[in-house]
């Protein structure tokens, strides 16, 4: 990983987006066993129906780490001193999801704040985001 | 409503170990490749004690304590209305298989918004480390609709 510069940043610098295969019922499977969130709305269909929803849809939680390997990518996990998300819709079996940031403000100490999004095929906004990274 | 009174409760703290296999596991189902999430020598060589824990995932370690119900049955919610409206996370100290991390969960605060068809329930979690350290704090915004 080369290593970013803090002095060399610049406002509206992109990171290297990062695209998801479709998301699967065998995804959400994993997603579940492997995250220890066992509601059943987003692996058993009949649950998901019986609670008003048309299908099972994804965790929000799945889609925020896609964000987090987006910022994990760019910089070491070290550099990393917040996260955070708003879950604004949610995501659909079948929906590609594209996650992208971009520096938005250089704060004190090194610290610059990253405007995040996770997006749909169709560009629905599925997590708004942000994240704050110390930079050498 | 929500009851009110809940606000500033503090919900039982308990103590998860971080397996290197759920971490392997968590990689899977996240996507991710990057090996030093999945290989101990790749870690090392980047720096690290152990397998990383990835940023989101002392979420799911919260859900591991002994009643994952806990909050939901406090404060009387159907979970079937509930939906997960943002998660926050700082980070302090960094944290790798073999671990064992404490949680100490707490309501921060409930409110409403839409003349009440909308509560919402924060609530923050401080995550500490075997040797004390403070790792991360955690906020979590879950969203009851009562449409």
């Amino acid at each position: 990983m080369t290593e970013l510069r803090y002095d060399d940043m610049q406002i509206g610098s992109a990171l290297p987006p990062l695209h998801t295969d479709p998301i699967s019922r065998l995804t959400l499977a994993l997603y579940c066993g492997a995250s220890g969130d066992h509601n059943p709305i987003h692996v058993d269909t009949d649950f998901a129906r019986a609670a008003g929803q048309d299908d099972v849809f994804a965790h929000g939680m799945l889609g925020m780490a896609c964000l987090a390997r987006l910022v994990t990518g760019w910089v070491p996990q070290r550099a990393i001193r917040a996260l955070n998300t708003r879950f604004v819709a949610i995501t659909h079996v079948g929906d590609r999801i594209s996650c992208s940031g971009t520096v938005v403000e250089k704060l004190a100490d090194k610290q610059v704040r990253l405007s995040l999004a996770a997006q749909d095929q169709s560009g629905i906004v599925k997590l708004a985001g942000e994240a704050i990274v110390e930079l050498s | 409503m929500i009851d009110r009174r809940h606000i500033g409760h503090v919900l039982p703290a308990f103590t998860v170990p971080v397996e290197a296999g759920r971490l392997r596991f968590f990689a899977k189902a996240t996507g991710n490749t990057d090996p030093i999430y999945t290989d101990e020598a790749a870690a090392r060589d980047a720096g690290h004690l152990n397998l990383p824990v990835p940023p989101t995932f002392f979420f799911c370690l919260e859900m591991d304590q002994p009643n994952p119900a806990a909050l939901r049955e406090l404060l009387g919610i159907d979970y079937r209305r509930l939906l997960h409206g943002e998660q926050h996370f700082r980070y302090h100290a960094m944290a790798y298989a073999g671990d064992s991390l404490r949680f100490e969960p707490r309501v921060a605060d409930i409110y409403d918004k839409k003349g009440g068809a909308l509560e919402f329930v924060r609530r923050e979690t401080r995550v500490t480390n075997q040797h004390g350290a403070l790792v991360a704090e955690m906020t979590c915004v879950t969203v009851v609709r009562h449409d």
